[in-house]
């Protein structure tokens, strides 16, 4: 794939959220926390009010849109910062922008949005162009 | 450091000694089955996730990890933690000075040296790299770095995450 610094894309990555995502997100990784499928314990142990999803689903669902983009291998390194909390009901919108690119590595800029355009993550990819 | 500043710190000198101390391996392995679910749960639609002719006809061993995905810890329930799957710690660990009790994901990133495809045996070694104290928002902050390496069958380091904790 060509690229050049400036090239955006972005996806919708979930839809209206549901705890469904999250208990299949949770068999998928083996993450059993309570405070991401059990609402009684969410709020006892955390004062939450629901669950809400594992950093780790918003990291994969982010990714989807880099390798719907560049393909399946082409990420070289993919690091997120988790900056909210993902609560069911809400929908993914996930944004990249290159910054650079050079010797055939591209340096993206990803940013995921949820509905209010709140980030819920926000990061870099280095991919193989 | 003056003396009064080090005896305020957080980080207690066997905090210190435990950065750079590599854990006991552990074994994740990499299956259709589980490449498959981990698509399915973050909603891949590409057949390569799923259909082994459509990896190979893509130049894949067999179905490629999804980015985020390194494989499974295989669960021995004598020495895996019971809820996160993964080895089990060997306890609590040296605490800081003071109690902090919250904890976030503060991230996570993940860097590739090669593919990872089912059929793939990674073992996984992890050590902390880094405990530093901040003080922001939420008050005094632990932040201490850890990374996991994962090796293939064939002895390639294949990945390496690292992952930011927060304590407050």
């Amino acid at each position: 794939m060509t690229l050049k610094a400036g090239d955006t894309h972005e996806a919708v990555v979930v839809e209206n959220i549901q705890r469904t995502h999250i208990v299949k997100y949770a068999g998928a990784s083996g993450d059993f926390n309570p405070l991401h499928h059990d609402d009684t314990l969410a709020n006892k142990l955390g004062g939450y009010p629901t669950v809400f999803a594992h950093g780790m689903l918003s990291m994969g669902l982010t990714g989807r849109m880099l390798t719907d983009w560049l393909g399946p291998t082409a990420l070289k390194k993919f690091g997120v910062r988790f900056t909210k909390q993902v609560w069911p009901g809400d929908t993914l919108t996930a944004k990249a922008e290159v910054t650079e690119v050079k010797g055939g590595l591209a340096t993206i800029k990803v940013v995921t949005v949820n509905q209010d355009g709140e980030s819920v993550v926000e990061g870099e990819a280095i991919a193989a162009v | 450091m003056a003396d009064t500043a080090a005896q305020e710190s957080l980080i207690t000198d066997e905090m210190r000694a435990e950065i750079g101390k590599r854990s006991q391996p552990w074994t994740c392995e990499v299956d259709k089955l589980q490449v498959r679910m981990f698509a399915r749960s973050v909603g891949h639609t590409d057949p390569i996730y799923y259909d082994l002719a459509a990896a190979k006809a893509a130049g894949y061993r067999s179905l490629p990890c999804p980015p985020g995905y390194l494989g499974t810890p295989v669960y021995n329930p004598a020495t895996s933690d019971a809820t996160f799957g993964g080895r089990r710690g060997s306890g609590p660990g040296p605490q800081p000075r003071r109690p902090l009790t919250r904890i976030l994901n503060g991230g996570t990133e993940i860097e590739y040296f090669g593919d990872i495809c089912a059929g793939d045996v990674l073992t996984a070694v992890s050590y902390t790299a880094d405990i530093v104290e901040r003080k922001g928002g939420l008050g005094e902050m632990l932040i201490t770095t850890s990374k996991t390496e994962y090796t293939n069958q064939d002895g390639k380091l294949v990945a390496v995450s690292t992952g930011t904790g927060i304590r407050y």
